[in-house]
């Protein structure tokens, strides 16, 4: 047999039908459901009088509209109120398993999938909501999909999807202190711009992939949709396999050491052919912030903001001029003078134990600046308790930052946790598209710790300064 | 799902790359639990002041492309999220064509399930259009699926382009995908039983 790449033999286990010139039919073995992408998908089935085909293989959680408030506290938005019930009414009356906003197992769609043990090595893994891609740092093909797919899947359990191209994405050498896998990723979008990756299914490699833990992972493999790519994956190796250990969905005991067997032979083989390859050395990866209006728009914390002027490509200069325009910045100004109104730590990017950990270190003893007011809203239910538990909220508190409860929260606002216009923001989650974050509201995208050191210095920082 | 076959209908430009889902449909919109309905908040960042007035400098308020139907934009449009709330609030509008040298994938995917062409042409076409739409309000295009052409009134525009075979029968036959799959339930069974599953 010729050599495949991980990505290959995935997608080869998984086609169900295959006919020329059709979009194969591909199986999928978890599927993610939201209260934001599925109402209108369940109405679909209700209305052509079909089921779920496979209630085993689907969860529900809410996670996009729920307020990061008390729990006691109703949920005031009387529209988020109303797709919030939509979802309850919907799994139940079609049977699907839904961890909602008061159960000990709710958390945002993407951090619940790998630290519950659901999302596997091997698995193809699907749900309404672009941001699928994050659970590639298992080994499994994971994408998002509209609701008219969501109402394809719920009906087959499988997926009518043409077979996109491979990519290597290679991070060579070890990251200097202080450079997290949101910096890596902020660099490669950087490198390869916000379309680099159409079309393509990225693979991470490389010793600084290697170096990462789970959670660092998952932040890389989240962001690969920024660069347009349609997944993002890193082959399980004993980092991935420690971590499922023991998880409540994984397999256990025997099963799982016969499942780590399996996963073993997922790698890509030596001599497989990607159909790009790019390559970065983590020596030269320093903390990123973005200026812009796209992930793509970004400089390290030592850079400048661009000036237009010197961008040879018209649709580049325009955009520049335009994104500086909205972000109300100035060409040549240093990135480390961007002072700030916000800081949200959080989003499916970077709201897992290790994030809060990095942010609760850089704060620990210190005070949020008088100007910012710092917000961080973990993952999960289950995350806050175990940051809880080491004691990390006390940390983050006694800093002067607002520990919520788990949700979505300001990444995209659909809760009442949103920017003013005007408000300029250091954020760890991966969107900085004009209002992502409240109307007229400036998005800088940063990792936890480089958030964690803006709060309290008011502006942004070298976090290996401190 | 809807299907499209052939189209004539004014063609408004925005000259943009990376135009996101956010500026498509922002999130605060998402939380309808409807199919449609959703035109008035297409590009609302762009097309309201901010006490609800339109912006008059936003192309949908000028004069000769209010009930635009094709819309003619820079690279990577639909890039973000995978809402397809965003080819809704297009569909709904009115816009039933796109064209543009790339698309996102997701939201290239959503488009054929809702009866909208989002139309792959090569960059000095998308630029002839972009410019005669710009320099030309309420120009009408024809945007034929069917015989793979796109041409003006005057034929100074006549542009035959490329679309995967299978997409275009499942847009001009409005195509149900879930019927389609559902007829191979052996093969889905099968495939389960395999594997165990």
């Amino acid at each position: 047999m010729p050599p495949k790449t991980m990505f290959e033999k995935i997608w080869d286990d998984h086609v169900v039908a295959e006919e020329p010139g059709e979009p194969p039919i591909i199986y999928i073995d978890l599927h993610l459901v939201h209260e934001v992408t599925s109402p209108q998908a369940f109405d679909g089935l209700r209305d052509a009088g079909r089921k779920v085909r496979r209630l085993d293989l689907t969860i529900a959680t809410a996670d996009h509209n729920t307020p990061t408030w008390d729990l006691s506290l109703p949920v005031t938005d009387e529209i988020s109120k109303k797709q919030l019930d939509a979802l309850d009414r919907n799994c139940a009356e079609f049977g699907v398993t839904l961890y909602d906003r008061f159960s000990p197992l709710q958390g945002i769609v993407h951090v619940i999938g790998p630290d519950l043990g659901y999302t596997q090595p091997g698995k193809t893994v699907v749900c309404g909501d672009s941001h699928t891609s994050t659970h590639g740092a298992l080994g499994a093909f994971a994408i998002g999909i509209g609701t008219s797919e969501v109402e394809h899947v719920l009906a087959t359990q499988t997926l009518r999807s043409f077979k996109p191209d491979t990519m290597e994405i290679r991070v060579n050498g070890q990251l200097p202190t202080g450079v997290t896998a949101k910096d890596i990723i902020l660099a490669i979008i950087g490198k390869i711009g916000v379309y680099g990756g159409v079309g393509h299914v990225i693979e991470y490699t490389g010793e600084a992939i290697r170096n990462l833990s789970m959670d660092g992972r998952m932040t890389v493999c989240n962001m690969s949709i920024e660069a347009g790519a349609r997944a993002g994956m890193i082959a399980p190796d004993q980092t991935t396999f420690d971590y499922l250990k023991g998880r409540q969905f994984a397999p256990q005991g025997a099963d799982f050491d016969a499942a780590v067997e399996r996963w073993k032979a997922l790698a890509t083989d030596s001599g497989a052919k990607y159909d790009k390859v790019v390559e970065l050395n983590a020596a030269d990866i320093e903390p990123h912030v973005t200026w812009g209006t796209t992930p793509g728009m970004v400089a390290p914390i030592s850079g400048k903001i661009p000036d237009p002027a010197d961008s040879e490509d018209e649709n580049a200069k325009d955009a520049i001029t335009r994104a500086l325009e909205y972000m109300d910045l100035k060409p040549g100004m240093a990135i480390q003078d961007i002072k700030l109104d916000r800081v949200f730590i959080g989003a499916c990017t970077n709201s897992r134990l290790d994030d809060i950990r990095a942010a609760a270190e850089v704060v620990k003893g210190k005070k949020v600046h008088d100007d910012v007011y710092a917000m961080m809203v973990p993952g999960s239910a289950k995350i806050k308790k175990e940051a809880e538990d080491e004691g990390l909220d006390k940390i983050l508190i006694e800093a002067g930052v607002d520990w919520r409860v788990a949700g979505c929260s300001m990444c995209l606002g659909m809760n009442p946790d949103i920017l003013k216009p005007g408000e300029r923001c250091a954020s760890t989650s991966n969107r900085n598209f004009e209002g992502r974050q409240g109307k007229g509201g400036r998005t800088h995208l940063v990792s936890p710790a480089m958030a964690a050191a803006a709060a309290v210095a008011g502006h942004f920082v070298d976090v290996r300064d401190l | 799902m809807d299907a499209f076959t052939k189209l004539t209908g004014v063609v408004a430009p925005i000259d943009r790359v990376n135009i996101d889902t956010d500026q498509i449909i922002p999130a605060v919109y998402l939380k309808s639990i409807e199919r449609s309905g959703f035109q008035d908040a297409l590009f609302s960042s762009w097309r309201y002041n901010a006490d609800g007035t339109d912006n008059p400098d936003f192309v949908l308020n000028k004069e000769g492309y209010r009930n635009a139907n094709v819309l003619v934009a820079g690279p990577n449009f639909g890039c973000g999220s995978s809402r397809e709330h965003a080819p809704w609030a297009l569909r709904d509008y009115g816009i039933k064509c796109i064209i543009s040298t790339s698309f996102a994938d997701i939201f290239y995917n959503n488009c054929f399930k809702n009866g909208v062409l989002p139309l792959v042409l090569p960059e000095e076409q998308v630029r002839e259009i972009m410019d005669k739409a710009e320099s030309d309000p309420g120009i009408e295009l024809t945007v034929d699926l069917v015989g793979q052409r796109v041409w003006d009134e005057s034929e100074a525009i006549s542009i035959s382009f490329e679309i995967d075979a299978a997409r275009k029968d499942a847009l001009v036959n409005g195509l149900d995908d879930i019927g389609l799959t559902l007829r191979m339930s052996t093969d889905i069974e099968d495939y389960e039983s395999k594997h165990g599953l």
